[in-house]
């Protein structure tokens, strides 16, 4: 059908909201709750537009175009109405922008600049409330709050954890976890989903750079590991187009700020793998516990300690590969060089605010000491005036910088399923296989489903992503209905390169950029399949010993346990 | 109805025999009538005492009808204190003359101008026996829809001309026709959820004629295929929700609910009752939905609308209490009789509260048409005091004002509309020279701010700060300019909300600005409330008549009074926080406030 | 979640007078219902209390009607009375103060309702004399 927007005819679809056919049409309406995977509540009422006939204005995101539809997005009277709209928003807003996190980079901030909003008309009372900082991963200030509820739906309808929602009504609505309680004491699962949806400073990570910043300056020995993902996403923070590898940059720039090694968690994944497929093997083969879980994602395993306790025997023992190199670090790493553990302070660089929580649990208590996230780190390296984008190029460190192209995946969905997948499949079939591409687990389809058969015995494997699909899954295992062997979950949409800790937004579009740039880094590897790292192997012969053998299960597994939650 | 043949015949044998009726509705408890009903029952008097509902007359609250002889006596504001003297004339069988209202209620002004079309029963049955409804012509209703096909029931909606009662005046029969042809399951909800403060219209139904509202609501499933009816209702209304449990069971048990009623086989209905929680904002179908499921009552954008995903995501019908007695009076008394009343655009009548500065407080149900000066005059007998009316609040907080010069103004949704009032659910308040207009608008945006669900923008934080601009003007605080911005945040609110309840709420603001303005005007320029409603503005002084005893000077909190004894005393109006403790202190009336 | 949350949280208050926060969350454990819902549509809602009542219960009505004849002078004149304010309660747990929309009483107005009684027609005397026979 034909609309008309600003004075110009364009073809919109049938289906669609005025903000979709703008969108498309290159128009873009300024708007604060829509989002492309989020339930559609017209709350914000700024992608107001006016419409030839109707007397009120109507919201573009909730209302469906119509065929001679004449539209104004940005009329005299839709731009009062935004800055009436939003200097309502900055009456009852703290206002200070120099002092946020989030300054500069903050949706709220942007458009008031670009509709000159110099004094604010409307003033009064304000809704002033405590800063929640209970929590190791994720802080929360309501009073940079507007209530487009994007936090809300991620974490109640994506995610299914439901740790915050809304609270009392108009002018004293807020959202809070319930019942009073902090953050620490809530159902979050920390995995940042919020943080990312987030278009303020209301919802930020907790930040450990300070600390870090003290470490960098204490004498210490100084270690550095960096997760899959990061590699293709912290670039964005310093301008460059999404998809852009910077894994060579980020090692130097590590190195100019003071870390004295710079290990790859790649290789953390390698181990992970051949545990883990070590693992299912034996699983697979004796019937028991299945289907097996992946138990990379700490966000996860805290949503299934709190969710399904009485299904944790279905997730793998195996650590996450942070886990595994922060283990090797302080263990085998500090053997060899000579050093004491404790002069060993570990940063680890993550996508994931939910690692900022699973270096705290009891059971890793000493081994990595701190987490930064993409956001963090490159805030860390603008402070310490890196020149980012012309550093020269350097290499991980070794004997922990050794990865194949299957540690290289593990930042997206299906990544880890992909990789352990081409090393179970060489042990099942006692082959070493050449058709390696798992290709229909791949891409942004929050539930992707692949059978194989392997040396005569049919596989059935499921990838999720975000913990709302999770919890389909594990309500099937509840009910002793799933069809599948192997399961892998993350919980964060596209996997670890849409973790809570890395560059906003993460939409469909930009999230696909930084899949492909992963799997770029695999298929120009050589070894492409965990099993056959040469650094892994050493590590086996040299100190672990066998794979999943009993030192292995010490230093590279875990145990888990139920968690009430409200 | 054969099998209701019997019933009819018994209640319409008590209905014309001698019997005594108290109303017992929450007004009539409210003005005491329990004690009333307790000693008439105690009394030992020959006629049988039965309870009815409310018969509209609150202003002759508590209401007892006396049918003796096969004469009628109504008897006004009989209390626990003079029951006796009553009781001791029915003994003697002689009218009590100091308390007697009329012999009958069209004697009265209060019910000449009215038509009571679905009040009909009202304060005539006990809204608990089924066989007074059914003698009074109840059913016959669902009878005649019944005899014809599902969609001609819909087209006689269609032909009667009924618009939906629930404020904007959408017609019946299309919302109807919307969901008539859909497979599968639907629902019919029934909006009882009167939040509007001053408007009790649902309440009076519901609690002295709830079969009204039962017959609707199956003429309703028969025509559309439902088989699920929802009242929703506030539980603020215990009298109403026992009364429909009630209602629901005995219909229930005369087949007139249930599977297979009346016999069709098929047929089936049930009605439950879902109690509303306490939010006005309830009112807007999406949320009223929501709440129906039991979360947080926020409104959600249309499309989708309920007729395409309602309750629980299937196809919804909601109507208020108004709109299905409407329904339940077009299919007894038929289309043709029933669009004889009222205007051309706007068929019926409509139950109006009447409240306020009026002598007559009530429930009326008035043809559509009627003037608003026939109202307030005629029915509701004007002010009470012989002061000037000087506006009527129409359609309550989502509605706006209308100035004494336009009563000529007939009832109907387009006319007010043109004055920028709405019918709204039908609650009207008389305001006089003593009510302030930008004090009653500030009232109304405090209650809509109150009530906002906190989920759009405008709503949210507009209402607040237009609650604060009119709470300035009330203190007299700020220059003529506040008047534009006030003006520029309503227009904004109203155009850019998310649903009904953020629209409408500055309509009582944009309104009284537009008849009212020189009021806001005073207030800013010459610091003064012209009706001596906003006490910051208020200026106490001490007149001539002061004795000089000091007693106002030992209540002020403050020390703002001075003097020596037996002399003058003064006031210092620096100081001064107008809590008017000396005005009430005063026992000379030497105490004035301007 | 198929349960109505706002009808379990009526019964319970039903049940105890006001909504006591553990008596919520064990709630939630038994319906496995997220806190979230419970809170958020306990707090929404007018009707849920979060404090017991007191042995009186004293509701103003605040409706149009009893507006218009000065109830914000009534409301004022007993929060001075008992040195507490609406939602408040005596610290003897004696007297608790509520607004309410409308408790039906228009022709009445101003009014009051202490524990389903009716006040009506109240002038500043009436009241003082009424809240002093509660004390």
């Amino acid at each position: 059908m034909k609309i008309t927007i600003n004075n110009i005819q364009v073809e919109a679809k049938g289906q669609e909201t005025i903000f979709q056919a703008a969108k498309r049409n290159g128009i873009n309406i300024p708007h604060f709750c829509e989002h492309e995977r989020l339930e559609i509540i017209g709350a914000c009422r700024l992608c107001i537009v006016d419409i030839k006939g109707m007397p009120k204005l109507a919201a573009s995101c909730c209302t469906p175009v119509k065929e001679g539809m004449i539209i104004e997005t940005h009329s005299p009277r839709v731009i009062e109405a935004r800055r009436i709209n939003l200097e309502l928003l900055l009456a009852n807003h703290d206002l200070n922008c120099v002092t946020c996190k989030r300054n500069l980079n903050c949706k709220l901030q942007r458009y008031a600049e670009e509709f000159m909003i110099q004094d604010i008309r409307f003033e009064g009372e304000k809704r002033i409330e405590p800063v929640d900082n209970s929590s190791v991963s994720i802080r929360r200030d309501n009073n940079k709050c507007i209530l487009c509820e994007q936090c809300i739906r991620v974490c109640n309808d994506i995610q299914t954890v439901y740790a915050i929602g809304l609270e009392n009504r108009g002018f004293h609505t807020k959202i809070t976890p319930p019942f009073g309680m902090s953050m620490k004491e809530s159902a979050c699962v920390n995995c940042g989903q919020c943080v990312i949806a987030c278009p303020t400073g209301a919802l930020t990570e907790k930040s450990d750079l300070n600390e870090v910043i003290v470490a960098l300056n204490s004498g210490k020995y100084l270690i550095a590991q960096t997760a899959p993902s990061i590699r293709a996403t912290l670039g964005e923070c310093f301008g460059m187009s999404s998809g852009t590898p910077v894994t060579q940059k980020m090692v130097t720039a590590l190195k100019e700020i003071g870390f004295k090694k710079v290990f790859d968690t790649d290789l953390g994944a390698d181990i992970c793998i051949i545990e883990e497929a070590t693992e299912f093997v034996k699983r697979f083969k004796e019937k028991r516990d299945l289907p097996m879980i992946t138990t990379c994602c700490p966000a996860w395993i805290k949503f299934g300690e709190q969710f399904f306790f009485d299904e944790l025997s279905h997730m793998s023992s195996c650590r996450s590969p942070q886990a595994i190199l922060a283990s090797l670090i302080k263990t085998y790493f500090a053997g060899l060089m000579k050093i004491d553990p404790k002069e060993i302070i570990l940063v680890d660089i993550m996508p994931c605010t939910a690692k900022k929580f699973e270096i705290m649990r009891d059971e890793f208590k000493g081994e990595a000491d701190y987490v930064l996230t993409t956001v963090e780190l490159a805030r860390l390296l603008k402070q310490f005036n890196v020149d980012f984008s012309n550093l020269p190029d350097s290499e991980f460190d070794q004997p922990l910088g050794e990865s194949t192209g299957a540690g290289a995946i593990f930042g997206h969905t299906g990544g880890v399923m992909e990789a352990a997948l081409r090393t179970a499949a060489d042990w099942l079939t006692g082959k070493d296989l050449k058709q390696i591409d798992y290709k229909n687990i791949r891409g942004m389809s929050t539930m992707k489903e692949a059978e194989l058969e392997l040396g005569g015995q049919k596989i059935k494997v499921c990838v999720v992503h975000t913990l709302g699909e999770a919890r389909k899954l594990m309500e099937q295992i509840r009910e002793n209905n799933s069809p599948y062997h192997f399961i892998e979950i993350m919980a964060c949409y596209g996997g670890c390169i849409g973790g809570g800790g890395q560059p906003a937004p993460t939409r469909k579009y930009n999230l696909m950029k930084r899949t492909q740039a992963l799997i770029n880094e695999d298929e120009k590897m050589v070894l492409r399949k965990s099993h056959l790292n040469k650094s892994a192997l050493k590590i086996y012969n040299d100190y672990l010993g066998e794979f999943g053998g009993e030192k292995a299960h010490k230093l590279l597994h875990t145990s888990y346990y139920r968690r009430d939650y409200i | 109805m054969p099998s209701l043949q019997k019933l009819i015949d018994s209640g319409k044998k008590e209905l014309i025999e001698d019997r005594i009726t108290v109303g017992l509705a929450t007004c009539g408890i409210s003005a005491g009538g329990l004690p009333v009903i307790e000693a008439l029952a105690k009394a030992g008097l020959e006629i049988p005492v039965d309870k009815v509902g409310c018969i509209g007359m609150c202003y002759n609250e508590p209401v007892v009808t006396v049918i003796q002889n096969q004469k009628k006596s109504i008897y006004s504001n009989v209390t626990k204190e003079n029951v006796s003297e009553l009781i001791e004339s029915i003994k003697n069988k002689k009218q009590h003359n100091k308390l007697l209202a009329a012999n009958d209620i069209n004697e009265l002004d209060f019910f000449k101008k009215q038509k009571r079309i679905i009040m009909d029963n009202c304060g005539i049955i006990n809204p608990l026996k089924l066989e007074h409804y059914l003698a009074q012509g109840g059913y016959t209703g669902l009878h005649n829809a019944i005899k014809i096909k599902p969609l001609e029931v819909i087209e006689v909606l269609k032909k009667s001309g009924l618009r939906g009662r629930g404020g904007a005046g959408f017609p019946t029969w299309m919302k109807w026709s919307f969901i008539a042809g859909k497979p599968g399951k639907k629902y019919l909800i029934c909006n009882g959820d009167e939040g509007d403060p001053g408007a009790f219209m649902n309440r009076t139904i519901m609690e002295s004629d709830p079969f009204k509202l039962l017959e609707g609501m199956a003429i309703g499933a028969y025509a559309m295929g439902c088989d699920e009816g929802i009242i929703y209702t506030r539980a603020e209304y215990p009298l109403a929700i026992e009364t429909l449990e009630k209602a629901i069971d005995i219909a229930n048990n005369n087949n007139l609910l249930g599977k297979n009623i009346l016999g069709i086989k098929g047929f089936n209905f049930n009605i439950r009752i879902q109690k509303g929680a306490g939010a006005f904002v309830c009112g807007e179908e999406t949320a009223l939905i929501c709440s129906v499921e039991g979360k947080r009552g926020n409104p959600m954008p249309r499309p989708p609308f309920p007729t395409d995903h309602g309750l629980y995501g299937k196809p919804t019908v909601i109507n208020n209490v108004g709109t299905w007695s409407h329904v339940c009076a077009i299919l007894r008394i038929g289309s043709e009789e029933y669009a004889k009343i009222g205007s051309e655009k706007t068929k019926g009548t409509q139950m109006i509260c009447l409240t306020g500065r009026i002598q007559r407080t009530g429930v009326i149900e008035v043809p559509i048409g009627i003037t608003i000066r026939e109202m307030i005059y005629d029915i509701g007998g004007g002010s009470p005091d012989n002061t000037d009316v000087k506006a009527v609040l129409s359609g309550g907080p989502a509605g706006g004002c209308v100035p004494k010069e336009k009563f000529d103004t007939p009832l109907d949704y387009e006319s007010l509309q043109g004055l920028g009032a709405i019918m709204g659910s039908g609650g009207f308040v008389v305001l006089n020279n003593e009510s302030c207009m930008v004090n009653v608008a500030r009232y109304f945006m405090n209650f809509t701010q109150e009530e906002s669900c906190g989920k759009c923008t405008p709503c949210r934080e507009g209402t607040k700060r237009l609650l604060e601009m009119l709470t300035n003007v009330t203190r007299g605080v700020g220059g003529e300019s506040e008047i534009e911005k006030i003006r520029l945040l309503a227009e904004f609110i109203r155009d850019t909300s998310l649903c009904g309840l953020g629209q409408n709420a500055p309509n009582p603001v944009l309104s009284t600005l537009k008849y009212f303005k020189e009021e806001y005007l005073d207030h800013l320029n010459k610091k003064k409330c012209p009706a001596g409603a906003c006490h910051n503005l208020i200026v106490y002084s001490i007149i001539d008549k002061c004795t000089g005893c000091g007693n106002c000077a030992r209540n002020c909190p403050v020390n703002a009074i001075s003097g020596q004894l037996k002399e003058k005393f003064v006031i210092d109006n620096k100081s001064c926080i107008r809590c008017g403790k000396c005005y009430d202190a005063c026992a000379f009336k030497a105490i004035i406030k301007k | 979640m198929d349960e109505n949350t706002v009808n379990l949280l009526l019964d319970l208050q039903d049940k105890l007078g006001f909504l006591p926060k553990e008596d919520m969350i064990k709630l939630c454990r038994e319906k496995k219902i997220p806190g979230v819902y419970v809170s958020g549509v306990a707090t929404f809602y007018s009707q849920f209390k979060f404090s017991p009542p007191g042995k009186y219960k004293i509701s103003v009505c605040r409706g149009t009607a009893c507006h218009v004849k000065n109830s914000a002078g009534i409301l004022q004149l007993i929060e001075e009375e008992l040195g507490i304010k609406a939602s408040g309660i005596t610290k003897d747990s004696n007297i608790s103060l509520d607004c309410v929309n409308c408790i039906g009483a228009c022709a009445k107005a101003p009014a009051i309702m202490i524990n389903g009684t009716v006040y009506g027609n109240l002038d500043n005397n009436k009241v003082k004399k009424i809240i002093k026979s509660l004390k």
